[in-house]
C-alpha cells in the first residue's frame, strides 16, 4: 500500500515503487504514454499555440485582478441563490461542511472526483462525522475501496492495472476472475446506483467558476459528477479561489482547452454549469448549494514574485503525463495530494517549503512539461525558483552547500581547476565513489564516469594533429 | 573563420577525445580554432542546485574568458542552453557575452545553421544508429534536425526509437541527488532501445548516464559523442 508517506520521504518512496511495484511504472507509462499521444493529436487539430496563449493571458489577466472577480463572483452566486463561504485554511473548509452537515442532519454523502477535496481531507473527516462517504468517479471508487490516494489528477487509479481492478471487483462485487472493462464498469455502477439515490449530500470541487454569471463548471466522462450534484438534496462545492474565469465565454473557453490537454478530447463526455439550486419550476436538482471558496495557501503562491504563475493551472495533468520522472513511479511517492511537476511548485504554497523539500528536486529540469502546459506556466524555471528558495532558507543538504562552494570558487581559479580535474581523473571513482557524497548517488546504480586518459585542456596544450 | 572552443568542465575530463574531435572537424571544415586557456565551467551545477550566487560567479567568469572571441562552440547543448537562456537572467548587460545567442551554439547547430554544412563525407555508411535527443540541445536550443541531418549526411542511417526523444535522467546533480529514479528513467531508454551500431548524443552528460547504467547491467551498444561519430564521418 502506498499514499501514506510525506514529500520529505520522496526518494525514498520512488526507490521503494520502482525496486517493490514495478507494475506500477508498467502501468503509469502506458496509460501516460497513452494520454499524450491524445494530447498530440487533439492539440494538432486546432491552433493550439494561440489557445495556449490565449488562456495564459486570460488566467494571468485573472490573478492580477483576483480581488474584484472573486467579490463579482460572490455577488453572483448569492444572486442565483447560493450560499458562499470563505475558507482560508482546510481546517476553515473542514469546518464549514461540518456546520452543512449538521444543520441538514446528513448522513450519507456521494463525491465527485476533486482534488482540492483530497488537498482539504474531506472523506475522513466526514468519516468522522458519521457520515457514510462514496467516491463515484470509476477511478477514485477504485482507490477507496483499496482505501488508497489518487495517484494522478486526472486518472487517479492509473497506477493500477486492469488485472488489479479485475482481482479487487472480483473479491468486492462478484464480478468474474476475467470480466471485460465494460462488465467491470457496469458492475461500479450498479453498485454506485444505490449510493446516488440513498445520498443527501453530493460534494465536489469545480474546473472553473465564471464571476460573471456565478456559474460553476464540471468536466467528466462518466456522468457520476452530474448525479453528484444534482440528485442529492444539498449540494457543497469546493472550489480553490484561483479556479475563477473572468466570464462565461472564457468557461466556454477553458472546458475545451482542458479536456484536449487532459485527455485528448475535443470536450468532455459531460460538462455541468451550475448555477445555484433549484428553482420553484424545476422538476430536479439540490435544494441547497453552498459554494466553498478556498485559499489554504493560494494567496500566498499569489504574493510570490514568480511563482504565482503556478496559479494558472487547469489541473489537466499533462505536465504528469509527459514527466519521466513522474513516469517512474506514479503520484504516491510524492506523499501528497498533487505530484509530478505542478505537485512540486504549488507544494510550497499549501504544505510550506519546508515540508516541500526535496520535492523541486524531482526533476531532471528536462523541460516537457513547460512544452505542453495549456496555461504555459514555466514549470523548470519554477522549480528553480523553489531549489532557489530552499538555499537561501538553509534547506539545501550541508554536503552540496560545500561541494558547490568549493566547485564554484575553483571554478573561478582555472589553473587549480585544471589540477583538481587530474586528481580527479586519477582518482577510483568505482570503488572510491561510494564514500563520497555526490558519486556515491552515481555508483549505486551505474559503473562510475570513466575519465578520459588525458584532459581535453592537456592535449591542446600538447597539440591536436 | 574564427571559433573559440569552450571544452566545457564534464567534456573536458570525460570526453577529451571528442572535444579533440571537434578541433579536427571544425579545422578540417578551415576553421581556425583557438581555446582560451582560463575557460572552466559554465555554472549550470549551481544553477540547477539553486546556487544562484555561485551560478553567477562561474557565468561571469565565463563571460570573461570570452568575452573578446567570435564563435563560441560547444560540444554540449546543455551548457549552451546554461549560456543563452540563464546568462541573460544572472548577468547584468554590461556583464554577460554581447549578442550571446548570435554567437554561441552547439557543435552540430554551428555545422548546419552558420557554416550551412550538412555532407562532411561518408565515413559512417553503413552504420546503424541511435540518436538520443538531449533535452536541453531539443527544448531549449530547438536543435532537432541538425544531428541528424549531418549522421545521415557522413552515409549513417538514424534507427527510429520512441524514447528518442525522452530524457535519461542524467538532469546534473538530480543523477545523484535521485538515484533510483535517474537510473529507472535511464531503463526506459534502454529498454526501448533498437538494435544500433553505436548511440550518440550532443551532450556528454547523457551520455555517462546512459553507458554508466548499460555498462551496470551488461547491456547497450557501445555510445559515442556525436563530434566522435562526426569526424568518423569525414571518413579520412
Amino acid at each position: 500500500m502506498s499514499g501514506g508517506s510525506t514529500p520529505g520521504q520522496y526518494r525514498n518512496e520512488a526507490a521503494r515503487t520502482i525496486r517493490e511495484e514495478p507494475q506500477v511504472r508498467d502501468s503509469v507509462t502506458k496509460a501516460t504514454l497513452t494520454f499524450d499521444a491524445h494530447r498530440v493529436e487533439a492539440f494538432a487539430q486546432i491552433d493550439s499555440e494561440r489557445w495556449r496563449d490565449w488562456a495564459r493571458d486570460v488566467k494571468t489577466h485573472l490573478l492580477t485582478h483576483l480581488d474584484k472577480y472573486l467579490e463579482e463572483a460572490e455577488a453572483q452566486l448569492i444572486a442565483n441563490g447560493a450560499k458562499v463561504h470563505w475558507a482560508e485554511t482546510a481546517e476553515d473548509a473542514l469546518e464549514i461542511l461540518a456546520g452543512i452537515v449538521r444543520e441538514h442532519g446528513i448522513k450519507s454523502a456521494v463525491k465527485a472526483k476533486s482534488m482540492l477535496s483530497e488537498e482539504l481531507r474531506v472523506n475522513p473527516h466526514l468519516e468522522k462525522l458519521g457520515v457514510d462517504v462514496r467516491e463515484t468517479d470509476l477511478g477514485e471508487y477504485i482507490l477507496q475501496l483499496l482505501g488508497e490516494p489518487p495517484s494522478h489528477i486526472v486518472g487517479p487509479a492509473i497506477h493500477k492495472s486492469l488485472e488489479d481492478c479485475r482481482e479487487l471487483f472480483h473479491e468486492r462485487l462478484g464480478t468474474p476472475v476475467n470480466a471485460e472493462p465494460d462488465e467491470l464498469a457496469a458492475a461500479a455502477r450498479e453498485a454506485l446506483r444505490k449510493d446516488f439515490l440513498a445520498a443527501d449530500l453530493g460534494i465536489s470541487g469545480g474546473n472553473f467558476m465564471a464571476a460573471d454569471t456565478g456559474t460553476i463548471a464540471l468536466i467528466e466522462n462518466e456522468g457520476n459528477i452530474r448525479l453528484s450534484t444534482s440528485l442529492p438534496r444539498v449540494h457543497v462545492a469546493f472550489v480553490g479561489i484561483e479556479k475563477l474565469v473572468p466570464t462565461l465565454t472564457d468557461v466556454a473557453g477553458f472546458v475545451q482547452l482542458t479536456s484536449r490537454a487532459a485527455t485528448g478530447q475535443p470536450v468532455g463526455n459531460y460538462v455541468s454549469l451550475i448555477q445555484g439550486p433549484k428553482k420553484a419550476d424545476e422538476p430536479d436538482g439540490p435544494e441547497e448549494v453552498h459554494v466553498v471558496l478556498v485559499d489554504n495557501g493560494r494567496t500566498k503562491l499569489l504574493a510570490d514574485d514568480e511563482a504565482w504563475e503556478a496559479l494558472r493551472c487547469v489541473r489537466c495533468g499533462a505536465c504528469l503525463n509527459i514527466c519521466p520522472v513522474y513516469r517512474q513511479t506514479g503520484g504516491h511517492a510524492y506523499g501528497w495530494t498533487y505530484s509530478g511537476p505542478i505537485g512540486a511548485i504549488i507544494a510550497p504554497g499549501i504544505l510550506g517549503l519546508e515540508e516541500s523539500m526535496p520535492l523541486p528536486h524531482a526533476s531532471s529540469l528536462c523541460g516537457a512539461c513547460a512544452d505542453v502546459c495549456p496555461v504555459r506556466i514555466p514549470i523548470p524555471d519554477l522549480l528553480v525558483h523553489w531549489r532557489e528558495k530552499a538555499v537561501t532558507a538553509g534547506l539545501a543538504p550541508k554536503s552540496e552547500t560545500l561541494g558547490l562552494k568549493a566547485y564554484s570558487a575553483l571554478a573561478q581559479r582555472p589553473k587549480l581547476f585544471n589540477t583538481a580535474g587530474a586528481i580527479m581523473r586519477r582518482a577510483p571513482l568505482e570503488l572510491g565513489g561510494r564514500a563520497l557524497p555526490i558519486l556515491s548517488g552515481w555508483v549505486l546504480e551505474r559503473a562510475a564516469p570513466e575519465p578520459s586518459a588525458k584532459s581535453f585542456m592537456q592535449m591542446w596544450e600538447e597539440g591536436i594533429v | 573563420m574564427k571559433v573559440s572552443l569552450f571544452a566545457t568542465c564534464l567534456a573536458n575530463q570525460f570526453y577529451a577525445d571528442a572535444c579533440a574531435d571537434t578541433v579536427r572537424l571544425l579545422r578540417h571544415l578551415g576553421v581556425e580554432v583557438d581555446v582560451p586557456k582560463a575557460q572552466t565551467c559554465c555554472g549550470q551545477p549551481a544553477y540547477n542546485a539553486g546556487r544562484r550566487a555561485e551560478a553567477c560567479d562561474m557565468a561571469r567568469h565565463t563571460a570573461t574568458v570570452f568575452s573578446d572571441s567570435g564563435y563560441i562552440v560547444l560540444p554540449s547543448g546543455s551548457c549552451v542552453g546554461m549560456m543563452r537562456s540563464h546568462y541573460p537572467d544572472l548577468l547584468s548587460e554590461d556583464e554577460t557575452v554581447p549578442d550571446l545567442v548570435g554567437r554561441t551554439f552547439e557543435l552540430s547547430q554551428f555545422l548546419v545553421r552558420v557554416m550551412g554544412v550538412t555532407k562532411l563525407g561518408k565515413g559512417l555508411e553503413g552504420q546503424q544508429i541511435a540518436y538520443h535527443h538531449s533535452c536541453h540541445a531539443l527544448r531549449e536550443l530547438g536543435v532537432r534536425d541538425e544531428p541528424l541531418a549531418l549522421l545521415r549526411g557522413c552515409g549513417a542511417e538514424v534507427v527510429p526509437w520512441e524514447a528518442d526523444e525522452e530524457c535519461c535522467g542524467f538532469g546534473g546533480l538530480f543523477s545523484a541527488k535521485l538515484p533510483e529514479t535517474s537510473a529507472a528513467m535511464a531503463d526506459r531508454k534502454l529498454d526501448t532501445l533498437p538494435e544500433v551500431d553505436v548511440l550518440t548524443s550532443t551532450d556528454g552528460g547523457c551520455l555517462m548516464q546512459m553507458s554508466g547504467r548499460a555498462s551496470r547491467r551488461s547491456v547497450g551498444p557501445p555510445f559515442k559523442h556525436l563530434a566522435s561519430l562526426l569526424w568518423e564521418g569525414v571518413g579520412t
